[in-house]
């Protein structure tokens, strides 16, 4: 803050409690020349007007507070930039001019955040990190952190308040939005592999009509494109336009594989197993193909940090994984 | 001056009631227009683009500000749960604030990139589709009204108006509008077609963007 601010401030802070002082100085002489408990003169619907003093009390109050005004100001930042009061106490750093800033200065900086900060670091971070690394200070794997009951329950707290409005309470998931206990998994469910979707994130991309033309996904051609794909997972389905529909699945195959069994480094799902993120209905599936789908996992790396991802990482797991 | 002039003049007392109460404004209001924390975008802050701006219009015309805040104060209790506080180097664009000062639903303050667009859609037309216990009222005609894209570019210069400041400048210290002409010429063609939904949801996928 520029020195003409600073100035500013102190000469306004100073002057009003100052003038305070001053104005009940001025109001509490006698200008009128009337003795105390005289009358002054006049009378209203005939209540007669005395001259009374201000109340002990209340004067007693006005000089507190003038009192605890100039107090105040000289404890807490109150002239600004001429230093941080006496307690040097500031609230945050507002003056942070990115993430990587803020970053930088939260090792140093006294502010009141980060003492809370760095206080709660101390008490629960090292309950996150006892539950995820081993003595050596190497994470655990996540399969093994996932046979620890108590990370478990942390997982489940964690997982509620920040994957819950997604994967649902129960983590089954909803139309979109995959279901976590069946142990059927787009990207591969390893704990490594879990929790680098959780770190990351991830992008679906299912084309619109997955890379064919106008011309070979007509009315028809979706028609039968849709029986091949429902027969797929051996559903009953009129084998002529299946027979025309395996056709046109050969551009699917670069992702779904040509036995439609999918490929989990490209997250693209089984197509045999019945298990439909975006709806099986004969319907559901004309939609996916004619409109493609863009499922998105965001990443939360920087929102949830290493270790609370590892132990969700874990809790995912023993969803649909026995303990061991 | 008399006492009793003051007592007795009701207009003269509102008047130094006034400039009695206006001292805290001046001390602790007026110099935060001239500072640079104040004034300046942070590293990264971007203006929002022509169909997020349209999105920022419907989230005002639907009131969202009054449940929804965006503003994360410095408190471990907000900032575990919404991520980093708020600066005022985020807002200096913005006009009006969103702030907001009731919280019914969640700080939207960092929403953005928080969740998919899928999940924005699936919420907003019918909130308790993903989130069961949700009070949060559905949208579901955001979804079927369409943008025109007639007012887009007007809105741009308006806020190039508004945001005119010498802290927006290239390398030469020239000042540069938030808006180019280019930006503002393409406004119409970049929503046109696009649902309110779409714009919507671009918004809010963009909000905290700076300080992620």
């Amino acid at each position: 803050m520029s020195t003409f601010w600073s100035i500013w401030i102190t000469v306004i802070t100073l002057t009003v409690i100052i003038g305070c002082a001053v104005i009940l100085y001025w109001c509490a002489k006698d200008k009128m020349g009337v003795q105390e408990g005289e009358s002054m003169g006049h009378t209203f619907d005939g209540i007669e007007e005395l001259n009374t003093g201000l109340p002990k009390w209340w004067v007693g109050l006005f000089v507190f507070t003038i009192v605890g005004a100039l107090v105040y100001v000289l404890m807490f930042p109150s002239f600004g930039g001429f230093g941080n009061g006496l307690l040097g106490w500031t609230s945050a750093d507002q003056d942070i001019v990115s993430k990587q800033d803020s970053i930088n200065r939260a090792a140093t900086s006294t502010s009141q955040y980060q003492r809370e900060m760095n206080k709660a670091d101390e008490l629960y971070g090292e309950v996150f990190k006892g539950l995820t690394h081993d003595a050596q200070g190497q994470y655990l794997p996540v399969e093994e952190v996932a046979n620890n009951t108590e990370a478990v329950k942390v997982g489940q707290r964690l997982f509620l308040q920040n994957c819950a409005q997604c994967h649902g309470s129960d983590a089954r998931g909803a139309k979109g939005f995959p279901n976590l206990t069946d142990n059927d998994w787009l990207y591969g469910g390893t704990g490594d592999i879990i929790k680098t979707t959780l770190m990351e994130g991830r992008k679906g991309n299912m084309p619109i009509r997955g890379l064919l033309s106008e011309e070979q996904l007509d009315k028809e051609g979706l028609t039968n494109l849709t029986s091949y794909v429902l027969s797929l997972s051996g559903r009953k389905v009129n084998a002529i336009e299946a027979q025309k529909g395996k056709e046109l699945f050969g551009t699917c195959m670069g992702c779904h594989g040509a036995d439609g069994k999918g490929m989990q480094a490209l997250g693209a799902p089984n197509l045999t197993d019945n298990v439909w993120l975006y709806g099986g209905s004969r319907k559901d599936v004309e939609t996916t193909l004619l409109h493609g789908r863009n499922g998105v996992m965001p990443a939360w790396k920087d929102i949830l940090g290493e270790d609370k991802v590892h132990i969700i990482a874990a809790y995912v797991y023993s969803l649909s994984n026995e303990k061991e | 001056m008399k006492h009793e002039k003051v007592e007795k003049n009701i207009g003269l007392m509102a008047i130094l009631i006034v400039i009695a109460i206006s001292f805290g404004g001046l001390a602790e209001i007026t110099p935060l227009i001239f500072q640079k924390e104040t004034t300046q975008p942070i590293e990264g802050l971007r203006p929002y683009s022509a169909l997020e701006l349209e999105g920022r219009d419907i989230y005002i015309r639907e009131g969202c500000t009054v449940c929804h805040s965006q503003m994360i104060r410095p408190f471990r209790s907000e900032t575990e749960r919404y991520g980093h506080y708020s600066v005022a180097g985020e807002h200096v664009w913005e006009h009006p604030f969103l702030w907001g000062s009731k919280r019914t639903g969640p700080d939207l303050a960092r929403v953005g990139q928080r969740y998919s667009d899928d999940w924005h859609r699936a919420h907003l037309i019918d909130p308790r589709s993903v989130v069961p216990e949700s009070n949060m009222p559905a949208f579901p005609w955001l979804e079927v009204n369409e943008l025109d894209g007639q007012l887009t570019a007007k809105k741009m210069e308006v806020f190039n108006m508004l945001t005119k400041g010498s802290w927006h400048t290239d390398e030469q210290g020239n000042e540069i509008p938030l808006y180019s002409a280019q930006d503002i010429a393409a406004a119409s063609d970049a929503v046109k077609g696009k649902t309110e939904m779409d714009a919507l949801i671009a918004y809010l996928q963009s909000l905290g963007h700076a300080l992620k």
